[in-house]
């Protein structure tokens, strides 16, 4: 008989709703083996091609199916730096689990399931992977930002025998890991043992740095070091440009979900930073940013709506948030836009005036355009205003380097293959060079800078993956 | 994750009251500091982040001197640091520096905090080969601090108290308005201190039509362009005084929105405040019965 596709358990969504505990709880062995038992090996594995960085995906399923687990995670880490990570927050759906041959009449291998269960299981039993036994080369490497992208540099780097020392602006290490996505997607106990172990191999970690202000990228290169990578990531909130976005209860989503993430502002008065107290909270945007803001509303005891001016099959978030928001008791408002946010006398939020829309043709990418209704007005009645709606590349460090190309988007430009870019001896890679996109294309291009940058200062190959 | 050494406080001393001057030990931020930034500080892993004007710093001795008015929760935090410890975290320098070109004759005005938030920019514009005038104000004269500083980097220095006990009766503004009616052209105003002082000063120097600088004070979270916490409306556009910032063309700022901004949240920050908690336990719970607590 086939093995169905193993279910996850998950927190009731009752009770999740008042908490901030992660939502799925994990495979347990016997589950994880029988999920792996699924797999057929594929000789031309679809699901590998799905993987922006191509993991072995049958070989380390393989490996679970046997039951040797740390092995399977020391696989997933050849290819990934951080695979407790991806397990939790790739988009598997239109990834590696797409390419998946069981989901063209079935379901497909959780592989995401099975990637966050190897790497648990290593981190749990405090499992090392074997080291690469680099001679240390004299080289100094800096690192610009202490995201996705910046760990899987520094974490290379330093395997590979170099110095590497990472600035990072905030006060803690993570990036969007620690300051956007919520504990109760991903909890900040495994950014912390990434980043622990990155100190244990060496690596200096420099927080409260912001490059572009403290020193330049040029001041780097010039003082102290061989190599520069840029991963300072797309952290520019954009706003509506509606009237009344200035109001008191409108926030970008990055503040909201920094102030609670990063401040732990729910654990008010202990934590000192002031928390937001929704009653009934509107978010606006349909992407992962937005179901991580309308949760973290609901979880402070809102009612949570959202509103996306677009259908539900064109939200870009997970399925798998978008499933756990509407479990949650989410509201979705759809094809619903907004025109200005109402205030009362003192300037504070007492709602947002909408508008209906329709979908119309496909635009150039074959979304369907929404259009507005005309005198579809009406209010929505709300407290707090989130918005979700995308965030730009930071400037700080294109605007302050000499000779950095940037495109009219604000982007990084660096050459796709060795992510220099156009100043010699300074790599980029991540969503400051794509743009706001995905863990793991931040980390597959971190990996390809640090095989440049090594080469770079070495002329050599790296001696291990 | 530091820097290895900390961030030593290395000096604290109460000014006037309320008023407290902490030099910190943070050789990046004073090696590249310049005249009107300032510096995100957290006292401890759980405090706020905070901001605060770069008062001096020397870059030989590798330390900052901060001016900090006792106002709430994170500034007491701060406050009753002893001399010794280490803060949790210092980031900076933050802001764009103030664009120091030679106008002809400066005037600057502080209030507050800053009375020392103006010494640098006071220094710098003399420097640049300005006229410099500084006019500090305070309710009462036992109030004001740092005369001596500004008079020895300023062209001339200039009282005012609210109650009339030294300098001019009134405050900045009333000082301005004298030196722009009696005592001949001003080229640049610039004003740093309570929201109010500066909207009183912009509306004055706004019918004069003579260039008049505010710096900014919003909320702020990240300093660093990320949260947009503390976007203000400048010529009805909307700007991070973080990044953008903190000084801006004080004729176009919307004062009123900036106000209510400041004001977000009021109740919290009494909440903060530890009536029924004791703040030094909070802080030092390992410290929390032994002497009387107050820090100092
Ligand atoms: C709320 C939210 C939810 C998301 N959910 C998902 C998801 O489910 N799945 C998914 O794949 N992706 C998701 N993403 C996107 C993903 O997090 C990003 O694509 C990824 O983090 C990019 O990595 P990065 O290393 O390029 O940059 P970042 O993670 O943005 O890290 C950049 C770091 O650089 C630091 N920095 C910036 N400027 C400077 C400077 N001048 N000096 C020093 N340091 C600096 C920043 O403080 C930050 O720590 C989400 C993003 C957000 C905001
Ligand atoms: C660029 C800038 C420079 C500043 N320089 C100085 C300075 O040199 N000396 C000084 O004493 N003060 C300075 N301030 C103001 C200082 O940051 C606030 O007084 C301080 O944060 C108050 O915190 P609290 O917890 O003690 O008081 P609270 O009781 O929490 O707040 C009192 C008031 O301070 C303001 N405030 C609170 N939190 C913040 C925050 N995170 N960011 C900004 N404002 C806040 C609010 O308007 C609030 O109403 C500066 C502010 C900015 C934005
Ligand atoms: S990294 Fe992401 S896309 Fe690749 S196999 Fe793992 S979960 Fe799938
Ligand atoms: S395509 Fe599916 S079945 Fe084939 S190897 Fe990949 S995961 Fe296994
Ligand atoms: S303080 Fe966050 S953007 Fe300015």
């Amino acid at each position: 008989p086939m093995i169905p596709r193993q279910p996850m358990p998950e927190q009731d969504p009752r009770r999740r709703r008042y908490n901030f505990e992660e939502v799925p709880r994990g495979y347990s062995e016997e589950t994880a083996m029988l999920e792996a038992g699924r797999c057929l090996r594929c000789k031309k594995a679809g699901c590998v091609k799905g993987c922006p960085v191509n993991i072995n995906i049958p070989a380390f399923v393989a490996l679970i199916a046997e039951g040797h687990f740390a092995e399977a995670a020391d696989k997933l880490k050849e290819q990934n730096a951080l695979p407790a990570v991806c397990g939790r927050v790739c988009p598997q759906e239109s990834q590696c689990e797409a390419g998946c041959i069981l989901g063209k009449k079935g379901d497909p291998v959780a592989i995401g399931r099975l990637e966050r269960f190897a790497a648990d299981y290593a981190r749990t039993h405090g499992h090392e992977p074997l080291a690469c036994a680099a001679e240390p080369s004299g080289k100094r490497v800096a690192v610009v930002g202490a995201g996705p992208a910046g760990i899987t540099v520094a974490g290379d780097l330093a395997r590979w025998g170099h110095h590497v020392v990472v600035f990072e602006a905030l006060h803690l290490a993570g990036g969007v890991l620690m300051y956007g996505i919520p504990q109760f997607r991903l909890p900040k106990e495994i950014v912390q043992y990434e980043i622990s172990n990155l100190k244990k191999h060496g690596v200096e970690i420099r927080t409260d740095m912001a490059i572009g202000m403290t020193q330049t990228v040029d001041q780097l290169l010039e003082n102290e070091f061989d190599a520069v990578f840029i991963g300072t990531g797309a952290g520019l909130p954009m706003f509506l440009n509606i009237p009344g976005e200035n109001a008191i209860g409108v926030f970008s989503a990055n503040e909201f979900l920094t102030r609670i993430n990063l401040m732990k502002a729910y654990d008010f008065p202990r934590y000192a930073t002031a928390p937001i107290r929704p009653k009934r909270a509107i978010t606006v945007g349909g992407g992962n940013v937005a179901m991580d803001s309308a949760r973290t509303a609901l979880r402070l005891g809102a009612e949570s709506l959202i509103v996306y001016r677009r259908g539900m099959e064109e939200m870009p978030a997970r399925v798998e948030e978008v499933h756990h928001a509407q479990e949650e008791g989410v509201e979705f408002h759809l094809l619903t836009a907004p025109k200005r946010i109402v205030t009362d006398g003192r300037n504070r939020v007492t709602g947002m005036e909408c508008l209906r829309m329709e979908l119309g043709e496909p635009g150039p990418r074959g979304r369907r355009r929404p259009v507005p209704v005309e005198g579809s007005e009406f209010i929505i009645p709300a407290d707090t205003v989130i918005v979700a709606v995308g965030n730009r590349p930071n400037p700080l460090v294109p605007r302050t380097s000499s000779g950095m190309e940037v495109s009219s988007r604000g982007t990084v430009i660096a050459n796709e293959n060795t992510m220099m870019t156009s100043k010699p001896g300074v790599f980029a890679g991540g969503d400051i060079v794509s743009g706001a996109a995905t863990v793991i294309s931040a980390m597959g291009q971190g990996k390809q800078a640090a095989r440049a940058m090594h080469k770079y200062m070495t002329g050599e190959e790296p001696p291990c993956v | 994750d530091a820097l290895a050494d900390g961030f030593e406080l290395l000096e604290k001393r109460e000014l006037v009251p309320n008023m407290h001057l902490l030099r910190i030990r943070a050789p990046q931020i004073a090696a590249h500091a310049k005249p009107g930034q300032f510096v995100i500080l957290m006292a401890g892993e759980t405090s706020e982040r905070t901001p605060f004007t770069l008062a001096d710093w020397n870059a030989d001795q590798g330390d900052i001197t901060l001016i900090i008015e006792e106002v709430g929760r994170s500034s007491r935090e701060l406050i009753s640091l002893p001399v010794g410890a280490r803060l949790a975290h210092v980031s900076g320098p933050l802001g764009q520096p103030f664009d120091i070109q030679k106008k002809g004759t400066v005037v600057l005005g502080g209030g507050c905090y800053g009375i020392g938030g103006i010494l640098p920019l006071a220094r710098a514009l003399k420097q640049a080969g300005n006229r410099v005038i500084s006019v500090i104000e305070a309710s009462s004269s036992y109030l004001l601090f740092w005369e001596e500083e500004l008079r020895a980097v300023s062209d001339e220095t200039r009282i005012a108290t609210k109650d009339g006990s030294r300098g001019t009766r009134g405050g900045v503004q009333e000082v301005f308005e004298q030196l722009y009616r009696h005592e001949g052209p001003v080229d640049m105003f610039i004003a740093m201190g309570c929201t109010f002082m500066m909207r009183m000063t912009t509306e004055l120097t706004r019918s004069w039509k003579v260039p008049t600088f505010v710096a900014l004070n919003p909320i702020m979270v990240d300093g660093t362009g990320m949260c947009g916490a503390c976007r203000v409306s400048i010529h009805e556009e909307t700007k991070f005084a973080c990044i953008d910032g903190p000084f801006f063309d004080a004729h176009g700022v919307d004062w009123d929105e900036l106000d209510c901004r400041r004001s977000a949240y009021a109740r919290e920050e009494v909440e903060a405040l530890p009536q029924a908690a004791d703040l030094n336990a909070l802080m030092f719970p390992e410290a929390a019965h032994q002497g009387c607590g107050c820090g100092r």
